[in-house]
């Protein structure tokens, strides 16, 4: 058992943060700004090397463990740097599901920088109850006809691609009716709304109507009818604690704020500390036990669940901190509410986790 | 990185878990069947467990047989005796101890004398018989006699002894957050109201999937810090300690709490386990306490 780094992973943290000392200071790492240069700085990522870590070589990843994500995740933090964008869910989704034809297209632009991609699954009618969907996907042709309302499209302004679920069959039974598209973004029948965030923000969501968007036959991902495992995946590796390795960032802020008091800490900034403490280790023990061919299906929502409670109790120890005046405090605690909802509420995992590993 | 426990530790552990399942009290009735606590006391000497410090185990290995053996309300001395056996093993000292903490000795049932740290002073301590516990399974003894200095140890010594009492409670609170929270699940499947089980209801499910992430979380954080006491600088052991004892305190608190709510009326009663379970995780709570203005925030 060693908590420390191997040789091979204390060499490439050396490489990295000499890397990060030239570049990191170049690119804003919060609020509309960040979200404005995320592209640029996702290349920049890549072309140092330092993105796609753990995904296949073929398609332009380095195929390492996954502990190298978290290392890379705690240098970004360490640096001041901008997080590392968030498409490891997408990888595995397309990986897994996807035909080698459509891998070989796509993988690479996503996984290097030069495609950007959103995610089209949630609806206003459909949150929680995910299969309830109803944007459809009407064949005519040599095409899918999209008509429907999409809603938290992470970056959907900025996408070239939307991973996209739609009903293809709606005589089936709902969740075998539903399937999985590569739709292209810059068409007419695509029409963006941002969504306003409690903090502010516009840039991270959106809203997507698609009003007769049309997407090729062949860009349909699996078999008619076989969107709703792929969709199983995604959300699953959303969950991953490799993809949610905000234990850094979330180090990051209880430091900045460390560094703002005289004397005793607050008492909800120490058990922030303390929190953020144990979610460092628990996301190394859980990318220790993968090394076992263990795979977190249902786990996956015990790690969401703390890591949820981590940043909201962060989120209380900047309000407690900087108080409702400081605009940086404020919006992290305004942004921290979010996380017990994106992803799956904290309702739908712990019904995952009460049903699937208490067995209740 | 890679922090997985080694096969020889996944074995202690299925051993202590076994032992523990075999003679631990299986029920508040069983606290008193004193022929099952002459078996178990025999067992645990026999396996060498309260000499683990002298025969070269790892922190990690401490508290593997510690959260086992929380998890399990074993009622004969562990923790006492392997922490006097920490200390004594720096300076030849006295074998047959238990362990002081301020003006109470634990473990104390059948251990007539304890060792207690001082800064880097070792004092031998003669105890007055085995008192009552808040603690219904580990007896503590209140300290009469004179403390007699035997010993000394060096500062690194001393120090990588705090680290290792903070991993070890720590151990035992995560211990006895499992124990509850199996006790409290086994009952929300067959306790039903209203025509179904309780635990089919969201209202209690989601208590007892919260109590599974408090717990996994605090397996976590106690892994990292029993690594520490001989991994990291003494400074850095201590204060890995203080974090996990901070955090496993809180959720083996809530993790109890929470038995006693899903046992509804009974868990308010003396029969119900899931006071015993409480009152272990009190007791290891309150030795070498950690408060949160005691957090260093400045993380590293």
């Amino acid at each position: 058992m060693d908590f420390r780094d191997s040789a091979d992973e204390a060499a490439f943290r050396q490489r990295l943060r000499s890397w990060l000392s030239l570049h990191a200071r170049d690119f804003p790492s919060s609020g509309d700004e960040y979200w404005a240069r995320q592209g640029e700085w996702h290349s920049a990522l890549y072309e140092g090397g330092f993105f796609g870590l753990s995904w296949p070589r073929e398609y332009g990843g380095q195929e390492l463990p996954p502990v190298y994500d978290v290392i890379l995740d705690e240098e970004l933090a360490r640096a001041a740097a901008p997080p590392r964008p968030s498409l490891g869910y997408l990888v595995a989704g397309l990986s897994r599901h996807a035909s080698k034809e459509l891998c070989s297209r796509f993988l690479p632009g996503m996984i290097n920088g030069t495609e950007r991609w959103c995610q089209g699954f949630s609806e206003p009618g459909a949150g929680s109850d995910l299969a309830s969907l109803t944007t459809t996907a009407t064949r005519e042709g040599e095409n899918y006809v999209i008509n429907g309302h999409k809603i938290w499209t992470s970056y959907s302004d900025v996408a070239d691609w939307c991973l996209l679920l739609a009903r293809t069959d709606p005589d089936a039974k709902r969740h075998r009716g539903i399937s999985a598209f590569i739709i292209p973004m810059k068409q007419p029948g695509v029409q963006q709304r941002p969504l306003q965030m409690i903090n502010g923000v516009t840039t991270e969501f959106g809203q997507v109507l698609f009003d007769g968007a049309t997407v090729p036959v062949e860009n349909m991902v699996g078999a008619p009818g076989e969107g709703w495992p792929l969709a199983m995946t995604v959300v699953g590796h959303e969950r991953e604690p490799s993809t949610l390795g905000y234990a850094a960032r979330y180090g990051k802020l209880v430091r900045q704020l460390a560094a703002r008091i005289d004397g005793p800490a607050d008492e909800e900034l120490a058990w922030a500390a303390v929190q953020t403490e144990m979610l460092t280790h628990h996301v190394r023990r859980r990318l220790s036990e993968q090394l076992d061919g263990v795979t977190h299906t249902s786990d996956g929502s015990l790690d969401k669940l703390l890591m949820t409670w981590v940043e909201q109790s962060v989120g209380h120890a900047a309000l407690a901190v900087g108080g409702i005046d400081d605009p940086n405090s404020l919006s992290a605690y305004l942004y921290s509410r979010a996380q017990s909802v994106m992803g799956g509420t904290s309702q739908i995992q712990k019904n995952i986790i009460a049903s699937r590993i208490l067995g209740l | 990185m890679d922090v997985r426990l080694t096969v020889e530790q996944q074995q202690l552990r299925d051993a202590a878990a076994k032992l523990a399942d075999d003679l631990g009290p299986g029920s508040v009735a069983e606290l008193a069947d004193n022929a099952r606590i002459t078996r178990l006391d025999r067992q645990i000497e026999a396996t060498g467990w309260r000499a683990l410090r002298s025969d070269g185990a790892s922190g990690v290995e401490v508290a593997i047989v510690a959260e086992e053996f929380g998890r399990g309300l074993i009622d004969a001395p562990f923790l006492g005796p392997v922490l006097a056996d920490d200390l004594a093993r720096h300076f030849g000292g006295p074998a047959g101890a238990t362990i002081a903490a301020n003006r109470h000795a634990i473990d104390a049932r059948g251990f007539p004398r304890a060792l207690r740290l001082d800064g880097t002073t070792v004092s031998l301590i003669d105890l007055d018989g085995a008192g009552t516990a808040i603690d219904l399974t580990r007896a503590s003894a209140e300290i009469t006699g004179s403390p007699v200095a035997v010993g000394d140890l060096d500062s690194d010594a001393a120090q990588r002894w705090v680290a290792l009492a903070l991993a070890t409670t720590s151990a035992d609170l995560v211990g006895a957050a499992r124990g509850a929270h199996t006790l409290a699940c086994d009952y929300a499947k067959i306790r039903e109201q209203y025509g179904k089980s309780i635990g089919s209801y969201q209202a209690v499910a989601h208590l007892l999937a919260e109590s599974l992430a408090l717990i996994e979380g605090s397996i976590s954080i106690l892994r990292h810090a029993a690594w520490a006491v001989d991994e990291l600088s003494p400074a850095e052991a201590i204060r890995a300690g203080r974090f996990a004892k901070v955090y496993c305190a809180r959720a083996a608190r809530t993790v109890c709490e929470t038995a006693i709510q899903v046992h509804g009326g009974i868990g308010n009663t003396w029969e119900c386990l899931a006071h015993v379970f409480l009152r272990r995780a009190l007791t290891s709570t309150q030795l070498w306490p950690v408060k949160l203005e005691e957090i260093d925030v400045g993380l590293p």
